[in-house]
């Protein structure tokens, strides 16, 4: 798994940034800038708009949008976003590290997510986990929770509470909502996503 | 005969053919009650919702009119906010998503009202992230509000300026506590922060007086707005007025969502007669009822409760489970809470060290991580719990998992920390012999308790 080192040292005495060491294999901080996809800067500035008092409060909506086109937030993309913002690219790291939802490291790209919860797990969460992972043949969860199949087709992973508890077990596939999932319809809605 | 229920909210909500754009909404007499409330004087809004009682509807149970009215717009020199709590993450409850995603022009004519009533002139609805699609909803509404002048500058032709923008959550359950949320809509980690000093009426989000109120508070704002506070007072009792959005799950018939005159009904008229009794005939064995932080109360259990008789005197009674109205005091008196309106229900069948458990592991995986109780203790718990539903547990663990939730409650920053002791001390004390029974080695299997998925 990757994380983004960003080895910035601080002098104690005066509050200023040191200059960079390089250490042999450790991220220097260092990251070629990413290509863009056209518009991408533009929305990016257009969320910035959101908060007038205060450009840190766009964080979160530019880390939605770098995740939502790259799929997961690389070094390069917590680099981005801090000059875009006039922050520490650690300001932007602890945010990716606290998250659950912002990942470093891709996802599969249809991705399963299973809510966990008091209400699914009498329903039948557990064992619909448990089917969704043997028919996508994920490996075992990572130490995120996020069991990948070999061809990085398919990630099935748990989530907590999904505020939809009436009708469980439910689901999320990429960003859609399925509920009173069965059997069933867990093999209809992998059919559709194939 | 089932009580009936009283759709204020829900009014439109699943109708055939009423769909989420505004010129719905308009035909259905959207937006008139902004623009009454546009002839009125703020602090006239403000009062009208004093007098309507209304209590806040996230999980606390604050008066409403009250914590606005800590807000002086005459004595503030920075400007205020307002921020809809759409976080909606506490297990077990379900309701806002219903008014996010079906009737989104409710919540705006809402938060607008509330912005006016406030001198607010920027507020951001927090919506948590897994609502991608509420969040797409929720800005084409916002668009096609101001293309109607219900926003941006000069609404509806008066001098009023106001400017919505959704916010989007990623995944963490702590942002829905409001300082949390602050810090997260700051473009921070949702770190709650201490209380005193900051409490959001005076210093919120970027150090300025603000309003936090959850989806269905800012909603009933509008039908207090068209009804008038003393009418809508009416509803229900003292203390506890208006309509409430119940959202039932676990062992019943029809789970859903309702909606029902606070207090008009008793969690037995709930379970039985709304929601067609416990599922497969099975006995009732334990009820959450205000989201997964609420204290369980267990079937067969009696409660003392105090009411005042209409001579003034007070008196007595004892009350079983199935008998407790359903609103904030009374939820209370029985040594629970209304908290969010999530009520989960279990069966005779299942085991209640799992469900522990079950609990235990969201809390643990939610704690914010600042206070070494909340972050330590929600550890061991799941950890404790976990391995008693394995029946890998010390003789001595039930005691140590209580004595853990015994140190947590009151030591910490923010209420998570009750949040989380609660459910353990309420679960390991009711149920005591299940958890020693496990201790010992003799605790029913696990997976098979909670429920098989369906073919
Ligand atoms: C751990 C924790 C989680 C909370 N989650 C939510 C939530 O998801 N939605 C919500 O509206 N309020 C939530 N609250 C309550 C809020 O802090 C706050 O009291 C509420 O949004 C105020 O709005 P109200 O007065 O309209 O109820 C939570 C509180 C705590 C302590
Ligand atoms: S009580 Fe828990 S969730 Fe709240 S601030 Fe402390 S560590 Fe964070
Ligand atoms: S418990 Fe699964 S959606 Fe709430």
């Amino acid at each position: 798994m990757s994380t983004a080192n960003v080895n910035r040292v601080v002098d104690p005495a005066t509050q200023t940034v040191l200059p960079e060491k390089v250490y042999p294999g450790v991220d220097d901080g260092h990251h070629a800038p990413p290509a863009l996809p056209k518009g991408f800067e533009a929305q990016a500035d257009e969320l910035i708009t959101h908060y007038p008092v205060s450009k840190r409060s766009a964080s979160m909506p530019l880390l939605h949008l770098w995740q939502e086109t790259f799929g997961y937030i690389s070094p390069a993309g917590i680099d981005w976003i801090a000059a875009k913002l006039g922050l520490q690219p650690i300001n932007i790291l602890e945010l990716v590290t606290f998250y659950p939802m912002f990942r470093q490291h891709p996802a599969g790209k249809i991705q399963i997510k299973v809510c966990r919860t008091l209400s699914c797990a009498l329903g039948g969460g557990y064992a619909l986990c448990d089917y969704f992972r043997e028919k996508c043949k994920t490996g075992e969860p990572d130490a995120h929770g996020l069991a990948l199949s070999p061809d990085g087709k398919y990630s099935v992973e748990f989530v907590e509470c999904l505020a939809a508890c009436g009708t469980a077990p439910v689901i999320m596939i990429n960003d859609d909502f399925y509920e009173n999932v069965t059997k069933s319809r867990a093999d209809e809605l992998l059919l559709k996503y194939t | 005969m089932p009580i009936a229920e009283k759709r204020l909210i829900f009014a439109n909500i699943d109708q055939p053919g009423y769909t989420i754009d505004i010129d719905c909404y308009l035909r259905h007499g959207g937006y008139k009650e902004l623009k009454k409330a546009l002839t009125m004087k703020g602090p006239d809004i403000v009062a009208e919702v004093k007098t309507s009682g209304l209590r806040g509807r996230g999980g606390a149970g604050f008066s409403c009119g009250m914590k606005w009215g800590f807000i002086d717009p005459t004595k503030n020199t920075k400007p205020v906010y307002l921020i809809c709590n759409a976080d909606e993450s506490e297990p077990g409850t379900f309701k806002d998503k219903q008014i996010i995603y079906k009737d989104p022009h409710q919540l705006l004519e809402g938060m607008i009202i509330a912005s006016y009533a406030n001198n607010v002139h920027l507020a951001y609805i927090y919506i948590r992230g897994e609502f991608t699609l509420g969040a797409k909803i929720l800005e084409k509404a916002i668009e096609e509000a101001k293309a109607k002048n219900f926003l941006g500058k000069g609404i509806c032709g008066t001098a009023y300026d106001l400017d919505i923008y959704i916010h989007r959550g990623a995944g963490a359950y702590i942002c829905g506590e409001e300082t949390g949320l602050i810090e997260s809509l700051e473009g921070k980690r949702a770190y709650p922060r201490i209380k005193p000093p900051y409490f959001p009426a005076v210093l919120g989000l970027y150090m300025s007086p603000t309003i936090v109120n959850n989806v269905e508070t800012l909603c009933n704002i509008k039908h207090i707005v068209a009804m008038g506070g003393a009418a809508y007072a009416k509803l229900g009792k003292p203390n506890n007025t208006g309509t409430r959005l119940l959202c039932v799950s676990g062992d019943v018939e029809k789970p859903g969502y309702y909606e029902f005159v606070v207090g008009a009904l008793t969690l037995g008229e709930l379970i039985n007669d709304v929601c067609g009794g416990i599922k497969g005939g099975r006995k009732l064995k334990a009820v959450i009822p205000g989201g997964s932080s609420a204290k369980v109360l267990k079937a067969g259990e009696r409660y003392k409760f105090k009411t005042k008789k209409p001579d003034g005197s007070m008196e007595e009674k004892e009350l079983g489970l199935e008998d407790i109205p359903l609103d904030f005091d009374s939820l209370a008196a029985a040594g629970s809470m209304a908290g969010s309106g999530g009520i989960i229900v279990m069966d005779e069948s299942r085991d209640m060290v799992e469900c522990l458990a079950n609990i235990a592991t969201f809390y643990a995986h939610e704690s914010c991580g600042q206070c070494t109780p909340c972050r330590e203790g929600s550890l061991w718990m799941k950890k404790i719990s976990d391995r008693l539903t394995h029946g890998r547990g010390h003789p001595d663990d039930v005691d140590l998992l209580k004595n853990v939730a015994d140190n947590i409650a009151g030591r910490t920053i923010c209420a998570f920390g009750e949040a989380c002791a609660w459910p353990v001390q309420s679960f390991v004390t009711k149920f005591r012999n299940e958890f020693e029974a496990h201790a010992l080695g003799n605790g029913s299997a696990i997976r098979a308790k909670t429920g098989a998925v369906k073919t």
